[in-house]
């Protein structure tokens, strides 16, 4: 049977799945991580999140009388839930925001696409904002010292410390080092051989306490540079979001602690929290962030701005999951007033029909 | 050296080139049966002057330019005219059409060479326009009117387009091979009509054997063309597309190209004008590539206007498999058709059979910006998809949709699948009529 259809006959072959699945794969080793250095009760929290989030697309799509399930964005809102969980998290909690993440950020507003708000993330904060104890103990990974003082992540350690107003005039890493927070052996060479700090170290290794998934840096970086080479993102979000963060940081970074303008640590910052995960996998979520390049570089320079200023001066821990969420919601207003720039428009032309009018 | 092209948007297809680029033009043996169509060209369709029992001769005048954008038809063999129907073209174009039953003997015409060095601007133009030539780079645009430069105009840049940028098509690489010195004597002849101060031939980088040809004859004649390759993407054959990338400039939106002192010629069309002046040549005949997945031998093929779509299938050794799809023209902005019996118009640069390469489910628009970023006009696809699908027209046209060009970079790059072509095409009409 030969089918007639309009043009193009040609196609780049992408497709939704394939983004999907590639998200899943690129997420996958700093699971793996999560799931070696936190032990098996951290696979227990990824597998109920994906399963919650795949059954919840499965049962709601027998209601649309669609399948959706095999689109696999369920499959990588459902991983991204459980790689934002604690791995100490009692089970039902990742269950629920894996639950509210597909049914009510996602197919309350119309299904995939139509979404305003990053599901994950919104999962993420409903369950936060219910059982926030519970979502802020942590755990020590198996590769630091058993014996460890305590088991709040660098960045909660050094808010709690700078909000009780002892260590004015110290950095972060000060604090770290003055409270006698663990290292590796492993980071301690290197900072032997190489000068650079054993806590950036760890902490880019993924040898600190923190959510299953944002721990590893480094495999997260791997992953996002995959998807950049395989095209599935683009620079645009990930640098300005990094970029916007680093800049502020290095000028206004200091100031909480004391230091004055321009000592904000900046590779210490950019290191600690979800904020590499957010960057390369949560703001790049294409159904919630604006289609132009440029409206992108102003939704991820915005994301490094609110991240930055929740961090140093808000009391809560969320800050880069409640800085996307609020460029969600700017998403449809950046899109509409900055359009991109027509072949052969003339800028002379625009100003003169201003004149006129 | 970096070569040049556009800059905004754009994609890169693979360009499938090597099934048929390395295959000589040959000649197609005539068939059995010619249709020729009297809508061969943009814009009014030509009137017909025979009727059945008629015997026309080659070059033999059957179709009468019926208004300004219009074109003649010639006979494309010596025969007789057996049926006067309709016919319905690839673009699913319907009009009236003549078939001929070509002779057992065909007589020789059009061999010897004419002396033009003494005729005018209006003679030559005069001769184009008698010998039906429309640009043969798909949209076939009369050339005569194209090449007729209203008064307080002048013409800077003559670009000549070798580029090709459709995967699959060969039909102009093969010709810029093959025949280099006719081409460029067919672009001398437009330099005497436009008076250009400077003449550039753009040719993408797949064809560099082309270019080098190209240049040798250049050098050996003496003449004031120059040669430029260009990066490949596309749609770097749009007239658009072409003088940014050869000449850096944009012509504005429902400008021509005359708008920024250009002309654009395709390198098809300008063999045509040589066979035209030098030979008092019409159209009667084109090469055209046949190719694809599906065709045994892919071929690139010289042949009558009028020739079926099977007998030139038929000619490339048949269907290795069953096509999914017929194809005129490329891939990318060609017209899909069933019907084996279309006949070939001047306009025809390929045929191709295709297989579907796999079966893709669509889904809802993931907003994910490839189609913004490979619009080569700047346009939002996503945004105009949204519109004509919730039937605001009206909008839709406040958003430029009448800029696009229907290049199909979005719909190639969307990883939903969405038929956004399609729902621009619709949007256009729907648009135009309210």
């Amino acid at each position: 049977m030969r089918r007639v259809s309009t043009s193009p006959h040609f196609h780049s072959g992408a497709s939704t799945r394939n983004i999907m699945y590639s998200v899943a794969a690129a997420l996958a080793p700093a699971a793996i991580w999560g799931v070696v250095v936190f032990g098996p009760r951290a696979l227990a929290v990824l597998l109920i999140s994906i399963l919650f989030s795949l059954l919840t697309e499965f049962l709601l799509g027998r209601i649309n009388r669609e399948m959706t399930l095999w689109d696999g964005s369920a499959l990588v809102t459902g991983l991204l839930v459980g790689m934002n969980m604690s791995p100490t998290i009692p089970l039902f909690i990742p269950a629920i925001a894996s639950i509210f993440a597909i049914a009510v950020a996602k197919w309350t507003f119309g299904g995939l696409g139509a979404n305003w708000a990053n599901p994950a993330i919104a999962g993420r904060l409903f369950v936060f904002f219910s059982f926030t104890s519970a979502m802020s103990s942590f755990k020590m990974p198996s590769t630091l010292a058993v014996d460890a003082v305590s088991s709040a992540t660098p960045l909660s350690y050094i808010k709690t410390a700078v909000s009780a107003g002892e260590s004015l005039g110290q950095s972060g890493l000060q604090i770290l080092a003055n409270g006698g927070y663990p290292t590796t052996a492993l980071a301690q060479r290197i900072q032997a051989a190489t000068g650079i700090n054993a806590y950036n170290v760890d902490a880019f290794l993924g040898n600190i306490p923190g959510c299953i998934g944002e721990v590893s840096k480094l495999l997260l970086i791997i992953g996002g540079i995959y998807l950049l080479v395989r095209k599935i993102i683009t620079w645009h979000i990930p640098v300005s979001f990094l970029g916007s963060f680093a800049v502020l940081t290095w000028v206004f970074g200091g100031v909480p602690n004391g230091l004055g303008f321009f000592h904000g640590e900046v590779l210490a910052g950019m290191l600690r929290g979800g904020l590499i995960l957010s960057a390369f996998f949560m703001a790049t979520d294409m159904v919630t962030t604006p289609v132009t390049h440029k409206d992108m570089v102003i939704f991820g320079a915005g994301c490094g701005f609110f991240t930055f200023l929740f961090r140093s001066f808000g009391s809560l821990p969320e800050a880069t999951s409640v800085a996307i969420l609020l460029m969600n919601i700017m998403t449809p207003t950046i899109d509409r007033f900055v359009v991109p720039k027509k072949f052969g428009e003339v800028v002379k032309e625009a100003k003169e029909v201003k004149k006129n009018a | 050296m970096k070569l040049a092209t556009f800059r905004k948007g754009g994609v890169h297809p693979s360009d499938m080139k090597s099934l048929s680029n390395n295959q000589p033009i040959t000649r197609f043996p005539l068939p059995e049966e010619l249709v020729v169509s009297m809508s061969q060209h943009l814009g009014a369709p030509a009137t017909l002057l025979k009727a059945v029992g008629d015997h026309v001769s080659l070059g033999e005048l059957i179709g009468q330019a019926s208004s300004f954008i219009s074109a003649h038809v010639h006979s494309p063999v010596d025969g007789t005219v057996t049926a006067v129907r309709k016919v319905t073209m690839a673009n699913s174009v319907t009009c009236d059409a003549v078939v001929i039953r070509p002779d057992e003997v065909q007589n020789d015409a059009f061999t010897e060479r004419r002396d033009y060095s003494s005729l005018s601007k209006e003679e030559l133009l005069a001769q184009i326009k008698e010998m039906g030539i429309v640009g043969l780079g798909g949209a076939t645009f009369p050339a005569h009117v194209k090449m007729t430069i209203s008064p307080g105009k002048s013409v800077e840049n003559l670009v000549i387009n070798g580029v090709e940028c459709e995967p699959y098509l060969t039909a102009d690489h093969r010709l810029m091979l093959e025949k280099p010195y006719e081409i460029l004597e067919g672009i001398m002849i437009c330099r005497q009509i436009l008076e250009p101060k400077n003449t550039i031939i753009g040719i993408e980088a797949n064809k560099m054997d082309a270019v080098e040809v190209l240049r040798k004859a250049i050098a050996e004649k003496g003449y004031p063309i120059q040669v430029m390759p260009l990066r490949m993407k596309y749609p770097q054959g749009d007239e658009k597309q072409l003088l940014k990338a050869t000449i850096n400039r944009e012509i504005p939106s429902g400008k021509l190209p005359l708008d920024v002192g250009a002309v654009v010629i395709n390198v098809g069309t300008t063999y045509s004008i040589f066979n035209a002046i030098v030979f008092g040549k019409p159209i009667v005949e084109r090469v055209v590539t046949i190719s694809g997945e599906c065709i045994s031998k892919p071929c690139n093929v010289i042949a009558p206007i009028g020739t079926k779509v099977k007998d030139l299938v038929e000619f490339a050794g048949g269907f290795k498999e069953e096509p999914d799809k017929l194809i005129s023209g490329g891939p990318m902005m060609g017209f899909a058709f069933y019907d084996e019996e279309t006949p070939i118009a001047k306009g025809t640069s390929g045929i191709l059979a295709l297989k579907d390469r796999k079966s893709y489910v669509q889904t809802a628009c993931l907003s994910c910006g490839r189609c913004v970023a490979a619009c080569p006009i700047g346009l939002e696809p996503t945004k105009l998809y949204a519109y004509i699908t919730n039937g605001k027209y009206e909008e839709a046209m406040k958003h430029s949709l009448m800029d696009c060009k229907e290049c199909g970079c979005c719909a190639f790059s969307c990883p939903a699948h969405l038929d956004l072509v399609h729902a621009f095409k619709t949007g256009k009409k729907m648009g135009r009529k309210k």
